[in-house]
């Protein structure tokens, strides 16, 4: 299991078990984390799972690709380390990560 | 406004699930008219991951969504469907007669014997972009499409996206507009690259600008804009003049109107019983992922079953008295006849 923390934006923590090859969007879900609403399921269509990446992470995650890139544009205050949590699978090197969720979703 | 469109069966939403009613109301004599406010058919499989492959079709292992869409044109194709694209179905009023009258934002208006809502998650609408304060300038100074060029004439024009529409209508407005400011989070486009090599080439001439950034904040009054904020670009905080916006945000799915046509909601679906997939109006059915009964799945599959048992539901609306046969495509010369094909 690997752990991840998201804190929502009133500053809860939600530290979950995290299965590998699960998608980080899918355990915001599952963990029912408020602010995630991941209209689309998953398919990277709707941009409504858009998460801030800690600092301390952005290079272990990595950066977004094209599509998930194109998908930010619908996002809300998209900042460098912005990506959509559906399109962040998860691994051993994530054991700890932290994200942020934004004050809203588009 | 043009004559009215008499058709048996008015189908709003062309999703996979209306395509699929075109079919069996077909195989039951039933005439469709498809109406839906994308440009296209396909609905959510269309619009929002066409590329992305679906393992939950009977028969079809795998096939892109698409595909399926393209399948589906092709097997409603024999019973030649009417499909009205661009258009929201805002009215839906129930005649003395027994049919129903349903009318479009256009103010087309159309008279059918039974109403099919096969609306999906409601009616794809423009997205609003996440500007504090929008709201005010919607309809007097924000719009999110284009329906006269004029509207935009010696305005200062802000423009935001990046897609193709974006695109398409700074080049198309900025010999029409005072300004054109084209804003986008970022100097890569989704657009075509020759419409973007064409804007960057008008940026050159100085008949545009185009800013790296977003928009966080408008100002004007009574609901004429002003100004626009543009933040997170190479130059900091600026201001542009801006009396007419369009923004390009994309789409998202809406109940819409179907609120207002007075059928008993249920968290904004529409509950059927499940032998006719009739709503509170008789005469009105509901299918697919628009509507509600116990043990509701939002899957293709599901739909496909719905559309079903509703046409034989229609049918006897339309044809009251007459006998319906039970028949099976591969053994009935009478359906293979309507499908045009022979045995
Ligand atoms: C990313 C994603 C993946 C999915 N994967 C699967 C899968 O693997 N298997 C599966 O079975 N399902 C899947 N689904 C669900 C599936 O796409 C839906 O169940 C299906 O599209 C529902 O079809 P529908 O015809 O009922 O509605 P929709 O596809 O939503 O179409 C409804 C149409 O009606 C139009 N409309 C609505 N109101 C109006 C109005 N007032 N006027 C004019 N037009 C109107 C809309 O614009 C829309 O085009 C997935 C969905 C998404 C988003
Ligand atoms: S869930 Fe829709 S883009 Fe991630």
């Amino acid at each position: 299991m690997t752990k991840l923390t998201f804190i929502a934006h009133d500053g809860t923590h939600f530290d979950v078990d995290a299965e590998n090859g699960s998608t980080v969007m899918e355990n915001a879900i599952r963990n029912a984390v408020p602010g995630i609403e991941a209209e689309c399921g998953g398919a990277c269509a709707c941009a409504t799972c858009h998460v801030y990446v800690d600092e301390a992470w952005t290079a272990e995650v990595g950066e977004p690709e094209a599509m998930e890139e194109d998908m930010l544009d619908f996002a809300y205050e998209v900042q460098p380390n912005s990506r959509l949590s559906c399109q962040i699978k998860v691994r051993d090197a994530l054991d700890g990560l932290i994200v942020r969720v934004p004050e809203r979703q588009g | 406004m043009t004559g009215i469109i008499s058709t048996d069966v008015l189908i709003v939403g062309a999703g996979p699930v209306g395509l699929f009613a075109v079919f069996e109301l077909g195989l039951l004599d039933l005439k469709c008219h498809l109406i839906d406010i994308l440009d296209k058919p396909g609905g959510q499989c269309a619009e929002l991951y066409p590329e992305k492959p679906i393992y939950d079709i009977p028969g079809w292992p795998s096939i892109s969504a698409q595909g399926l869409v393209d399948k589906l044109l092709e097997q409603v194709e024999p019973f030649k469907p009417d499909f009205t694209y661009n258009r929201m179905v805002s009215s839906l009023e129930k005649l003395d007669d027994g049919g129903f009258r349903v009318t479009t934002d256009e103010n087309e208006v159309f008279e059918a014997k039974v109403v099919v809502i096969a609306a999906g998650g409601g009616s794809f609408q423009p997205k609003r972009p996440p500007i504090p304060g929008i709201e005010a300038y919607e309809g007097t100074s924000v719009f999110y499409s284009v329906r006269r060029m004029e509207d935009f004439r010696d305005h200062d024009l802000v423009i935001v996206g990046g897609g193709d529409s974006a695109l398409d209508w700074t080049l198309n407005l900025q010999p029409v507009a005072k300004s054109v400011t084209l804003v986008h989070r970022r100097p890569e486009f989704r657009a075509a690259p020759d419409s973007v090599n064409k804007m960057y080439a008008m940026q050159e001439m100085k008949q545009l600008e185009f800013r790296v950034g977003q928009v966080t904040g408008l100002t004007g009054a009574d609901g004429q804009l002003a100004s626009a904020t543009i933040k997170g670009g190479p130059d900091g905080d600026i201001e542009v003049p801006c009396t007419r916006m369009l923004p390009f945000f994309g789409l998202t799915m809406k109940l819409g109107p179907i609120a207002e046509w007075g059928l008993n909601l249920h968290e904004n679906l529409i509950p059927v019983d499940t032998e006719k997939f009739q709503t509170s109006v008789p005469g009105i059915f509901a299918v697919g992922d628009i509507n509600w009964y116990p043990g509701k799945l939002k899957l293709i599959l599901s739909g496909f079953h719905e559309v079903a048992l509703m046409a034989q539901a229609a049918k006897r609306v339309v044809s009251p008295g007459e006998r319906i046969v039970f028949q099976y495509t591969t053994s009935s010369t009478s359906l293979q006849k309507k499908l045009g094909v022979s045995g």
